[in-house]
């Protein structure tokens, strides 16, 4: 008898305290994100889908020196030199494998061109294995780009390897 | 003849196994006359991989092994390539690895807590625990830009400098952890189904636990006093001031206070190696073996030479053995080194705090419900990447 009382008074007493919890967090900001429309911040050091860097001019900076393939654990990177009208050295071929690619950043730190990032791209999905070798065109950026945007991203890889903006 | 008893595959797909493992289990009624984990589903051949790689290279491997604390792999790597190489790394370093692998053992503890928990049927309590579990992740991502497979902490140092919002993150975590630690106690500790499930369930004695060699919060919860942290100091260690969380009767809900006490712990540490962390450089000055930092290969032809040899070639280690053992959130996590000269380790060798943890699986759970062999192996905490390899 005096056990079922003292359940009952649980119930009595101690429902009410569990379904207040329940009530405060109706008024609380939701720590869940409604995933495709809103996206978390990412760090400013996120690695993502890789990129390659032009010079102001336009001009290519990667000159297929081949340290991010020799960097590469995955060995996700292959490459091919060519020489254009000026004598410069510069890829033929460059693809990377993104179904190999571990994402470990070892090529933005191995290269001595500061030519390939690590971008902020994250969803490239797609349903064909050969759609995940990227090639060169679809690594580099876009030519004509604003200036601002580039200025920007350079200025973010300096602060993380902590090199003066004044250079 | 008639049989006795009743043969039961649990797993490799069963949710409650935490991945691929199978145990055999041989029944009679609802009791348990024999238990047998075969492991070997999530094989991966990690070990052997890391011998194909060059010193550095292999640090990404690593990762992958426990993949719920990165950091502290990386950490135990790191010190056995160290060692063999013989480089001190500035203190700097030394504070901030010891503030992330303190982490990463929240980290690890955390999971283990929402997931063991869900296993007995606390299902909101994975919710909350992955709820902070972010915050670690998310400090993880400012520090390396990856939130799970860091490959932060390298040979000699670290890949980049500790972030500039580093010690905000890291205080707001310190912040609010505690009143969510307590949180977890009013969820569970007093929690009748919680103590019912746990309480003189997956007992393991004194004794037994140090002939089955375990480690980690599995030895500590029957009461023996190891923990390398305090017994082998590595990385700075002794410098911080913590205590060692022991269990007495070596049952489940020891282990879970005794693995909470260890969270607290744990942010006491952060707590110092966040006030006294020194300035400095984030990586010892070796040229040939540690990268040198990314201004100089701009601009220097020395350093450019350095990083172009170190990247194609690694580095040449000395002829010898070492072996570096770490306490990990599982347990002891140990690296043995054998090299024979070249840039590549000629053998390595893992000792898995899961894997030798997971042995001693037949003693908890023989005598006991089925049921109970649920709270055995989440008990455990075993990771399959690392039991695997």
């Amino acid at each position: 008898m005096k056990e079922i009382l003292k359940a009952l008074v649980d119930v009595i007493w101690k429902m009410p305290q569990g379904l207040l919890v329940t009530f405060k967090h109706m008024f609380k900001k939701p720590i869940t994100l409604d995933y495709p429309k809103k996206k978390e911040p990412m760090a400013p050091r996120f690695k993502g889908l890789h990129y390659l860097e032009r010079y102001e001019d336009g001009s290519e900076r990667c000159v297929c020196c081949g340290l991010c393939a020799a960097a590469c654990p995955a060995d996700a990177v292959y490459m091919e030199p060519d020489e254009n009208e000026n004598g410069e050295r510069l890829a033929k071929v460059y693809e990377i494998n993104m179904l190999r690619c571990i994402f470990c950043g070892f090529c933005e730190e191995a290269c001595p061109e500061e030519a390939i990032f690590l971008g902020r791209e994250y969803e490239f999905a797609t349903d064909s294995r050969e759609g995940f070798i990227y090639s060169k065109d679809q690594l580099l950026v876009p030519h004509p780009r604003k200036e601002s945007a580039f200025k920007r991203t350079i200025r973010r890889i300096r602060k993380i390897y902590g090199v003066e903006e004044s250079r | 003849m008639e049989q006795k008893t009743l043969t039961l595959n649990m797993g490799p797909q069963h949710p409650a196994t935490h991945g691929v493992l199978r145990v055999i289990l041989e029944v009679d009624g609802e009791k348990i006359v024999k238990a047998t984990p075969v492991v070997g589903y999530l094989h991966t051949g990690i070990e052997k991989t890391m011998e194909s790689k060059l010193y550095y290279k292999a640090i990404p491997c690593t990762d992958r092994m426990d993949y719920l604390a990165p950091m502290s792999n990386n950490l135990g790597y790191c010190l056995a390539v160290e060692k063999l190489m013989d480089i001190e790394v500035p203190e700097k370093v030394k504070w901030a690895r010891v503030c992330l692998a303190e982490l990463s053992r929240i980290k690890s503890h955390l999971v283990w807590l929402g997931t063991h928990a869900m296993d007995l049927g606390a299902v909101s309590m994975s919710l909350y625990a992955f709820r902070e579990r972010e915050m670690i992740v998310d400090i993880y991502e400012a520090c390396g830009g990856q939130r799970m497979m860091t490959t932060y902490i390298r040979i000699g140092g670290l890949a980049y400098d500790l972030p500039p919002d580093f010690e905000k993150l890291v205080r707001k975590f310190l912040k609010e952890m505690p009143a969510r630690l307590d949180d977890y106690e009013t969820l569970l500790t007093n929690n009748q189904i919680f103590i019912r499930r746990t309480k003189d369930v997956a007992v393991i004695s004194a004794e037994d636990a140090i002939n089955w060699s375990l480690s980690g919060p599995m030895l500590r919860g029957s009461g023996v006093k190891q923990d390398l942290r305090k017994d082998n100091p590595y990385s700075g260690y002794e410098n911080f001031d913590f205590d060692i969380a022991l269990g007495e009767t070596g049952d489940a809900y020891d282990r879970y206070k005794l693995r909470l006490e260890e969270m607290r712990q744990s942010l006491r540490i952060i707590q110092q190696a966040i006030d006294g962390m020194p300035s400095g450089p984030y990586r010892a000055h070796v040229p040939g073996v540690v990268l040198p930092p990314k201004e100089d290969i701009l601009h220097k032809m020395e350093s450019l030479i350095f990083h172009f040899k170190l990247i194609t070639d690694g580095f040449k280690s000395p002829k010898g053995a070492v072996y570096q053992g770490i306490e990990a959130p599982k347990g002891e996590l140990g690296f043995y080194i054998s090299s024979d000269g070249t840039n590549r380790p000629n053998r390595v060798r893992v000792r898995p705090p899961s894997f030798v943890n997971l042995a001693c699986l037949p003693v908890l759970c023989e005598g006991s419900l089925i049921s109970d062999a649920v709270c055995a192996i989440g008990t455990i905490d075993i990771v399959l990447g690392e039991v695997d390899r």
